[in-house]
């Protein structure tokens, strides 16, 4: 009954349900907007232009979120003077967002320096956000000069108090993670033993049935490690997922969109709300990149989630904070 | 007294970001008074420290400038020294009194790394 739109998987040479231009699509540079549909672990792509064209409406019931990134409040240099205008400008986006969303998930850099007032003013902006509970996870500017003791004073109260812990929402497992402490000379991002025995424990006792979201700042991939774009003992951790049919990991830190999948795991990086940074390799570090100032707010963006009950279905979707940018209809499963 | 013995073998160390390999054939004749100013300099210019070495003689102060638009620290793989994170422009000193290799990293953006020889 469904017909084929341009926009929809067509070639799937490898049967893993990713054909190469759906790829690139969901690959799309931050600002171009794609809609990624994870349905038994197989995914489907559209451009977001063509996604509210027809098809079912959302089922009800299903659970809907919001995943914040790099607020960097503080940061006040060229590529973005305003990044608290930036971060309000998140703010009204989720709320005009088709589907309202029932929390938010913050992937850490919230502060550029670890300030007080900045972390306070996150959070005052944040109190004007339609969706009201925030789950954090720390990011690497987060925990400067004190090895994350005020992170966790303010927020660790969520978890186990040393910045990782899970929750259940709508028969979804969330997984918060921290790994951006204890750092190696040369080395990337790392979760360390303690948790990844941790992560054992957690999902030890859930049914392989349980559609898994995992959220940490550095990306659980390695994305580029001549830029430290990735997390040495993340495959530990992944490995303690290998039996769930759906899983997702959602991740900040290098400023724009890119998604990956392996197997039953979908990767995705979602966009800072202050400042973008450049492609892998593109330029001779990952600095903040200065754009012209009527582009900055298609280099920035929030990442919309959307899991539907039953189909073990979760749907990402990136939104820049341009107004030009096209609302994304929630009208494609 | 171990001032006056470092007096006669000092480098007066002007290093002007460059990479160029200091050595040091020819001491000025310093002031007994202003030789403790010996210094070094380091910045951190796209996620480098330039130069990655340096090379010092004992009691020369080293100090890092921060001139990226993102904060970066300056700590010892050994914990001999760490600075607080430097925000753009800020700075850090350190004066190493003993002879030996000293290798540091940027704590927030570990692949920066760098080290200090004190001969």
């Amino acid at each position: 009954m469904k017909t084929k739109k341009q926009d929809e998987l067509v070639h799937d040479h490898n049967h893993d349900g990713i054909d190469r231009r759906g790829f690139l699509k969901c690959m799309a540079w931050a600002g171009t907007g794609a809609l990624c549909v994870m349905q038994g672990g197989v995914l489907k792509s559209y451009a977001l232009g063509t996604a509210g064209g027809s098809g079912a409406k959302v089922s009800a019931g299903e659970l809907s979120f919001v995943q914040l990134s790099d607020s960097h409040m503080g940061f006040n240099k060229a590529a973005n003077p305003d990044v608290a205008a930036t971060l309000k400008a998140a703010v009204d986006k989720i709320g005009a967002l088709k589907v309202s969303p029932e929390f938010m998930l913050h992937t850490g850099d919230i502060s550029h320096l670890s300030k007080p007032e900045e972390f306070d003013t996150v959070d005052q902006i944040l109190k004007g956000a339609s969706a009201k509970d925030v789950f954090f996870v720390p990011g690497e500017h987060d925990v400067l000069n004190d090895d994350g003791k005020q992170y966790r004073d303010r927020y660790g109260k969520q978890g186990s108090g040393k910045g990782w812990y899970s929750f259940d929402k709508k028969g979804v497992h969330f997984i918060g993670l921290s790994n951006v402490m204890n750092l190696k000379a040369g080395g990337l991002g790392s979760l360390g033993a303690e948790q990844i025995d941790w992560m054992a424990q957690d999902v030890k006792n859930l049914t392989s049935s349980t559609p898994i979201v995992v959220f940490a700042h550095i990306p659980l991939w390695t994305v580029y490690p001549e830029w430290g774009w990735g997390t040495e003992d993340s495959a530990q951790a992944l490995a303690l997922l290998k039996s769930f049919g759906s899983v997702t990991v959602l991740n900040g830190h290098i400023h724009q969109t890119m998604q990956k999948v392996e197997g039953n795991v979908t990767f995705h990086t979602a966009c800072s709300t202050a400042f973008p940074q450049p492609k892998p390799g593109q330029a001779d570090a990952p600095g903040p990149m200065k754009v012209p100032a009527d582009q900055l707010r298609g280099l920035l963006g929030i990442t919309e989630v959307r899991s539907v009950h039953g189909k073990h279905a979760l749907a990402v979707v990136d939104e820049s904070l341009s107004e030009k940018a096209e609302t994304p209809h929630a009208s494609n499963y | 007294m171990r001032r006056s013995v470092c007096i006669g073998s000092i480098i007066l160390l002007l290093a002007v970001g460059s990479n160029r390999a200091v050595s040091g054939e020819k001491t000025p004749p310093a002031q007994p008074q202003q030789a403790a100013a010996a210094s070094a300099e380091v910045k951190i210019d796209n996620f480098k420290f330039g130069p990655e070495a340096v090379t010092i003689a004992a009691g020369t102060t080293v100090t890092w400038t921060n001139r990226d638009d993102i904060p970066h620290t300056v700590v010892s793989t050994d914990g001999v020294f760490k600075s607080k994170v430097m925000d753009t422009d800020e700075r850090f000193s350190f004066t190493f009194s003993k002879p030996g290799t000293y290798e540091y990293f940027c704590s927030v953006h570990p692949k920066m790394t760098g080290k200090v020889v004190v001969q």
